[in-house]
């Protein structure tokens, strides 16, 4: 409770301050769909191996977009010092880094029901009759991606050469987040469709690992 | 009768530096600080520029993690010190170098924001109720970005002052502000003071919210150089390290 009521109320500041601007979720959609066209220019999408290749290709776009949208999470917080203003009020710090993991989880979803239809209609991909277990999937890979992210976020701010630390930082530890990802992916556009319990599992596990990391060692992320 | 609505802080708290050091690498920020100001006392830092008063100000306000020795906090009244780190921070302000207020929320959202998180009932009465007395009312549903650097700096003194706090902080918190916010500044500070809130500001120039100042103390390379508690009158040691500083 006493961390809910503050990160509500931080949740609601970042929703507000992000559709307001439409910073963020222009420029992530854009570079999604960029992204997604000229790839579909390298592959034949009516072809059995564009398949194949689909579910890499769409976690390897939510990825590099991933690094676009989180990097300004923290950076953005360094004007006017509000990160500060933050870490006075009498919250437990975990509380902010818990609000910028499900408002970043929230505009990559924003941007994934976005993505989605395009990336079906580009691949010839039957996403439809799989939603419910591609929405599993998606929640799963994106919680993930916005963890790591965040934090990583929240440690490469206070760095220099921080635009290019968060990917260096990022990519290496999500590559167990990208492979499950993808591999169930895969499964649901396989003839039968399935979902794999395993590839599953192993997201799962690793949202709930590295939530846990973010809640005990939250506090001295934010530190100076 | 506006300013009082602000300035409600009914006990001071008691803040005492034990033995600060903070390093940044091998460059020592602060060095053997030791330094207790009594609830309700009015203390002005003066020092050079790199002196270690912002830094001192941040070991205050829990933002920046000493690298040795400890800061206690004291209710008045109680025998122990605040044990906990959000109980302490339920009851500082601060007014630091920058505004830390959203440039992109308006007025009015940036208060009631913190009012929200210092768990303040009415969060929504209480923004309006402190951006009367900094004269922004009639600006409330303005971005914060479209403000002056008066209006800003008010908007942040007004912000500090929301939990009506026992203990205010302020890094030199004349900056930007015209003779009219100076005096408004001014009289904020000995209301509070007169009520018993605790004040440690860290200051550059000569200004009216000095009048307010019962000591003095000097930095100098992060060093203790001079506290007006041992050597004298606080007033006449301001004067002196501000004329110094301005003809370094």
């Amino acid at each position: 409770m006493a961390l809910a009521r503050p990160a509500a109320v931080l949740l609601g500041k970042e929703l507000q301050t992000e559709f307001r601007t439409r910073e963020l979720l222009t420029t992530t959609v854009v570079f999604v769909l960029m992204v997604l066209v000229l790839f579909s220019f390298t592959f034949d999408p009516t072809s059995i191996e564009s398949r194949r290749f689909a579910p890499g290709l769409l976690w390897l776009t939510l990825l590099f977009a991933g690094s676009l949208m989180l990097h300004p999470s923290f950076t953005r917080e360094q004007t006017n010092d509000t990160l500060a203003a933050l870490r006075l009020a009498p919250i437990d710090p975990t509380a902010i880094l818990a609000a910028k993991i499900l408002a970043n989880a929230c505009f990559l979803l924003v941007a994934e029901a976005v993505l989605l239809p395009i990336f079906a209609a580009l691949y010839n991909l039957h996403v439809w009759p799989v939603l419910g277990r591609m929405c599993v999937v998606l929640i799963l890979g994106t919680l993930a991606l916005a963890t790591i992210g965040t934090v990583f976020s929240a440690i490469s701010s206070q760095a220099r050469m921080r635009e290019l630390l968060l990917p260096l930082l990022l990519m290496p530890v999500l590559t167990p987040a990208l492979i499950a990802s993808a591999e169930a992916t895969a499964g649901l556009f396989d003839d039968p469709a399935y979902l794999s319990p395993q590839w599953v599992g192993l997201l799962a596990g690793f949202d709930a690992i590295f939530l846990t990391v973010t809640w005990l060692f939250g506090e001295y992320l934010l530190e100076e | 009768m506006a300013i009082a609505s602000q300035t409600n802080s009914s006990h001071g708290v008691t803040v005492e530096f034990q033995n600060i050091e903070k390093r940044y690498g091998v460059r020592y920020a602060l060095h053997g600080v030791s330094l207790r100001i009594e609830a309700g006392e009015c203390v002005a830092l003066v020092g050079a520029n790199g002196s270690g008063k912002t830094t001192l100000l941040r070991v205050a306000s829990l933002l920046v993690r000493p690298s040795a020795g400890r800061v206690n906090f004291w209710e008045t009244g109680d025998a122990h010190p605040l044990a906990d780190p959000i109980a302490v921070k339920q009851r500082i302000g601060m007014v630091a170098h920058q505004i830390l207020l959203y440039d992109d929320l308006t007025a009015e959202e940036n208060l009631e924001l913190f009012a929200k998180l210092y768990g303040l009932d009415r969060p929504k009465d209480r923004a309006a109720a402190a951006l009367e007395p900094a004269g922004l009312l009639s600006r409330r549903n303005d971005p914060v970005r479209d403000f002056s650097r008066g209006m800003r700096q008010r908007l942040a003194i007004a912000r500090a002052l929301l939990p009506a706090p026992g203990l205010l902080l302020l890094d030199e918190p004349a900056t930007g502000l015209d003779p009219a916010g100076q005096h408004w500044l001014g009289e904020i500070l000995a209301r509070l003071h007169s009520s018993g809130c605790t004040i440690l500001m860290s200051t550059h120039g000569l200004s009216e919210v000095h009048s307010v100042v019962s000591r003095a103390v000097r930095l100098a390379a992060g060093c203790l150089a001079e506290d007006s508690a041992h050597s004298g009158d606080p007033q006449r040691m301001l004067a002196a390290a501000l004329a110094a500083e301005q003809g370094a």
